[in-house]
């Protein structure tokens, strides 16, 4: 009474070195590291992969290091520890990993494989965007780093080649207030509508934005990031200011209708929040809010 | 007595453990069966003269399944394994309506590990089932009707190599023009039952103030979360037992029998352990196609449903369009209502007829008014089949009437407790079908009397309010306490309250005419010198505590501390569905009466002796249908209200709710087991909260578009408000205890509270539900 299976094979390497010739020598496997993206999809027979690779014994995956002016975050870094040890550094990235499914979710799955799914709706996108990260690619050919600006191409697409694994994700840290808005139809455990990411740097007098959940890919809004800002003046940041910058990051995004709203809630919602977002993160470096 | 299923696995471990070895082979003293005339007691009186007991009716005691469902080790349906199973899989319809050309097994069976494959030619009896209407095809006979729609089923070793032979199989449709607007078919004369009622003469009426708006109900799902699943077991000489998860054995038993072709006695039914129901469990799923398939290979089979197939496997709520006209006169009196109510049965019938008949019967809430003119209707269309959900043909009328209370109240200037209070029913009132208001009158149960004033529950719970008070804002919050939680969205920006309330009248147990009844064998015994009562029903616990009352209820009885509850299944007689807010009253009057007749023979008797056993069959006051012209006629056994205040904090920027009170006050007639009481009406209004601001299976042209659990959403504890409860005990003497089903009212009475909050809030007029946030926003124009 033995059943035939579908055979799937599954590759444990315990470094990277192997990991990568595992995936030069079966280019069909899948990686997988928590498993919260890829097994909902075998679940839903959606996919069913030939054989899958384990990143999970990679501890260089698994650890973080502080760079000086960046955080190198392994691709095989947890939600849950984001949230808990990166929050203070970078405070956008950790407000998003924190709205990522639930306590469970947030346990298992990692940067690295938001990043590989690609998804428009990836939590972890915006903020990567809005601080102008960069995502660190290996194979056994080498490595090679692509800007995150450059790493989506598609719903679920990005310049992630067979054989390639994501390696590291390298952030700059914040040099001013951040801030990560997700709107959702329930109040926690939920994909998002749509999702914002605001970066204010003090340093270099800049601003970088993030959209999720609005276009077929995460989005910059770089004709929003150049809106004017009253630096010498703080106090004469007003309403209309942070509305206009609304309006910009709305017609940034290019949303659709579908089950979870409207392509015009979309664009509405991100004005709305983006609006808010530019108030919070200027009232957080310059003090209380005048001129409003 | 059953015999105790040793070695079978079943759900019902936990709660039923075997009966220890008897004493003696002493002969057992047995009552004959027989149908007690319903108790009639004097209001308020509790049925039986016995001292408080602890873990008796009236208590909390720990549940018997609560233990293993906590640590994990209760046994689910999909849990249950049997040696040399086979696993059964459901090729399903890609479109809702279509011709079935061809269907091609060959490569599926082909494939090594593939024990069956078996489509509609193959079903051994009768082709179509039902829970009142034959009309579902076991599998598709020429045609599909909705997406989803089961063609073929495969047995083999694994359930991935089941998939994949599904996947295997062959069919060619020729798609056909899809049926899915219920207006149409209402005009197409395509329904499964209209029924009107009539009142009076709504036109000759001058009315000083008019409401009419249309209202939309979405298409709710139970969404349990234990997906179906069962196996059924050859039993070698042509029969089958089938375990299965459940709300009502017997009735499948009657539906599954034909199908098979076997006499029912050939086919036992035992209820496998549930991972919630909500009446998603009436219908059958699994049943006939795991049995087919267990008879077709001579092994176990299993059939587990993934979360994909569970939403398309299970009838869901009837969606509603509705559109009411409410009128009052000066002094705020209603003065007529007329309602056109069209329900989306979907493909089959399922219980479409019963739902409509509660819509229009209850279809104005507790409210007198002379002058009505319902309409409603139940059409058949190619979306997903429609048919039982808690609250059933109650929910979606009671969104609209409530809806419209509110809307005529504020028209008037009156608060809409008043408006509600001047209009509320009262002990004598009349429905809108002629049915008497038999509420509670505390003159007859030695209370004070007040008269020329019929006393009036409704208006009572709805005073209740006036002591609680709105909780007041907080100074500051954490965001998980304001309106999109841990999305950050507001730190208190745009963030407005609102206050709104919602009354729900729901019938219990099951109406017009029909014959229901329960039964319970209970059986006293010495067990090493310890009395124990074993307590036999073939009724379900979904969850809501259904075990621990019968427990209580033969503590209460017969004094002992010891009951065992054996195995919920066929070796006893029907126990009704656990639907229709009737289990406590049905199988606990039966309980309650199988007890009595024990203790009547107990009397002069040695229970060394021998043991007593006695089965006893509990039936409700008999009800009438409803005339097919005019709706009029006794068709509800028992009314139960519920009235909820819900306190919401709305981003009117982002269209984002958070409830933050709900408060509920609620006529029990009697606690029996104060926290599963608690929990029953928590789970309902959260189930209620679902329908207002988020659950809704979506579909276009007929399919389906989120059968997920990420984009069907369900209330997360940041969604679902903590609670106040206030449970008033306005006995019904005609019930076992004086008790009033409490499962389905607060499903009635939340959702309607809720979005009566957000209008608060908002000011926008909201007639749609689920209200959804481009509902809360559209209006502001800000759209580039």
């Amino acid at each position: 009474m033995t059943a035939p299976q579908a055979t799937a094979s599954f590759y444990r390497p315990a470094d990277l070195g192997e990991a990568l010739r595992d995936l030069a020598a079966h280019p069909e496997a899948v990686p997988v590291a928590g498993g919260t993206d890829l097994m909902v999809a075998v679940n839903y027979r959606h996919t069913r992969p030939a054989a899958m690779l384990d990143l999970t014994r990679i501890a260089e995956l698994r650890a973080w290091s502080d760079e000086g002016a960046a955080i190198r975050i392994g691709s095989g870094v947890t939600y849950a520890r984001i949230c808990a040890e990166l929050a203070t550094v970078l405070p956008g990235l950790a407000a998003a990993a924190r709205t990522v499914g639930s306590p469970q979710i947030r346990n298992r799955g990692t940067l690295g494989g938001n990043l590989a799914t690609a998804s428009p709706a990836g939590d972890g996108h915006p903020p990567l965007l809005a601080t102008g990260a960069t995502i660190e690619i290996a194979s056994a050919a080498g490595r090679r780093t692509v800007p995150i600006a450059d790493f989506f191409t598609g719903p679920k697409r990005s310049v992630l080649e067979p054989g390639e694994l994501i390696t590291a994700v390298i952030v700059p840290k914040a040099l001013g207030p951040q801030q990560f808005l997700k709107v959702g139809t329930r109040n926690a455990m939920v994909i998002a509508v749509c999702s914002l990411a605001v970066a204010l740097d003090l340093d270099a007098r800049r601003l970088g934005t993030g959209i999720g959940s609005a276009g077929p890919t995460p989005l910059t809004a770089p004709d929003a990031d150049r809106i004017e800002l009253p630096w010498a003046r703080p106090d004469l940041f007003n309403d209309a200011l942070a509305e206009e910058f609304g309006r910009r990051v709305a017609a940034a995004a290019r949303p659709i209708d579908d089950v979870r709203g409207t392509a015009a809630y979309r664009r509405h919602a991100l004005a709305v929040c983006a609006a808010r977002a530019l108030r919070r993160v200027w009232t957080a470096a310059h003090g209380t809010e005048a001129g409003r | 007595m059953p015999e105790p299923v040793a070695g079978e696995p079943n759900g019902t471990t936990a709660a039923a453990p075997e009966p220890t070895a008897r004493t003696k082979t002493a002969p057992t003293k047995t009552a004959p069966t027989k149908t007690p005339t319903p108790p009639t007691r004097a209001a308020g009186g509790v049925g039986t003269p016995l001292q408080e007991r602890s873990g008796g009716v009236g208590s909390s005691p720990t549940r018997p399944d609560a233990a293993a469902k906590a640590n994990g080790a209760f046994d689910y349906a999909s849990d249950l394994e049997f040696p040399g199973m086979l696993w059964g899989h459901t090729l399903r319809s890609p479109h809702p309506r279509a011709r079935l050309v061809s269907i091609d097994t060959a490569a599926a069976l082909a494939m090594p590990g593939v024990a069956a494959v078996l489509t509609a030619a193959d079903v051994p009896g009768k082709r179509y089932y039902g829970l009142i209407e034959a009309d579902q095809p076991v599998l598709a006979i020429d045609e599909v009707n909705y997406q989803g729609e089961p063609v073929a089923i495969v047995a083999a070793e694994t359930l991935d190599l089941a998939r994949r032979a599904a996947e295997a199989v062959t069919v060619e449709y020729e798609e056909l023009e899809t049926h899915w607007d219920p207006e149409e078919a209402v005009e197409a004369g395509n329904v499964f039952r209209y029924q009107p009622v009539r009142l009076g003469d709504p036109d000759a009426q001058v009315p000083a103030a008019v409401v009419a708006r249309e209202y939309v109900v979405g298409m709710q799902d139970q969404a349990p979360l234990g997906p179906e699943s069962g196996v059924a077991v050859p039993s070698g000489d042509g029969g089958v037992s089938l375990y299965v998860a459940t709300q009502w054995v017997h009735s499948d038993l009657e539906q599954i029998a034909p199908c098979l072709s076997l006499e029912p006695d050939r086919i036992h039914m035992a209820i496998a352990g549930i991972g919630g129901a909500f009446g998603a469990r009436e219908d059958l799923s699994v049943q006939v196609h795991m049995a087919m398939l267990a008879l077709a290979t001579a092994r176990p089979v299993k059939m587990m449903y993934d979360r994909a197939e569970s939403f398309v496997g299970h009838v869901h709520r009837h969606p509603a369009r509705m559109r009411y006209e409410h009128a009052a006169d000066a002094d705020g009196k209603l003065l007529y209502v007329k309602a056109r109510i069209v329900l989306d049965g979907g493909a089959y019938a399922s219980t479409t007829e019963a739902v409509v008949g509660n819509a229009a019967s209850l279809a104005v809430g507790p409210y007198e008014v002379e002058h009505v003119s319902v309409d409603a209707w139940g059409a058949r269309t190619n979306n997903p089949p429609c048919g039982a959900m808690r609250g059933f043909g109650g929910v979606q009328t009671c969104f609209a009437y409530e809806s419209q209370m509110d809307a005529l109240a504020e028209m008037l200037g009156l608060h809409p407790l008043e408006f509600r209070r001047r209009n509320a029913v009262a002990q004598g009132s009349k429905l809108i079908t002629g049915q008497i208001v038999d509420a509670y009158d505390p003159e007859r149960a030695g209370g004070p009397s007040n008269p020329g004033r019929p006393f009036s529950p409704l208006a009572d719970m709805l005073g209740r309010f006036k002591d609680i008070p709105v909780p007041a804002v907080p100074a500051a919050r954490d965001i998980v306490e304001l309106p999109g939680g841990t999305g950050n969205t507001t730190h208190g920006e745009g963030v407005r309250r609102g206050v709104g309330y919602g009354v729900g009248l729901k019938n219990v147990c099951y109406s017009e005419g029909f014959d229901d009844y329960s039964t319970a064998r209970v059986r006293l015994e010495l067990v090493d010198g310890e009395t124990v009562a074993f307590v036999h029903t073939a009724a379900a616990e979904v969850g809501q505590g259904h075990w621990s009352l019968q427990a209580q209820i033969a503590r209460t009885e017969l004094g002992v501390d010891r009951v065992e509850l054996l195995p919920n299944d066929t070796k006893v007689g029907s126990a009704g569905s656990s639907s229709a807010s009737r289990q406590s009253y049905m199988t606990g009057g039966a309980v309650k009466a199988a007890c009595e007749a024990v203790r009547e023979l107990w009397q002069g008797r040695d229970l060394a002796d021998g043991p007593i056993e006695a089965t006893q069959v509990f039936r409700h006051r008999v009800t009438k249908p409803m005339d097919p012209v005019t709706g009029q006629g006794e068709s509800h056994v028992q009314l139960a209200l519920c009235v909820h205040r819900a306190t919401v904090d709305v981003d009117v920027e982002l269209g984002l709710v958070k409830v933050v009170d709900l408060t509920c006050v609620q006529d029990v007639g009697k606690i029996m087991n104060p926290v599963a009481l608690e929990g029953q009406i928590h789970g309902g209004s959260a189930q209620g909260l679902g329908l207002a601001v988020m659950e809704e299976m979506i579909t276009e042209q007929g399919r389906v578009r989120n059968a997920s659990f990420t984009d069907y959403l369900i209330p997360t504890i940041l969604d679902m408000p903590p609670m106040r409860l206030r449970i008033v005990e306005n006995a019904d003497p005609e019930a076992p205890y004086g008790l009033r089903g409490a499962g389905e009212p607060p499903t009635l009475s939340s959702t309607p509270a809720i979005v009566a909050a957000i209008r608060d809030a908002t000011g926008l007029a909201l007639t749609h539900i689920p209200v959804r946030p481009e509902h809360l926003t559209a209006h502001l124009g800000r759209q580039p």
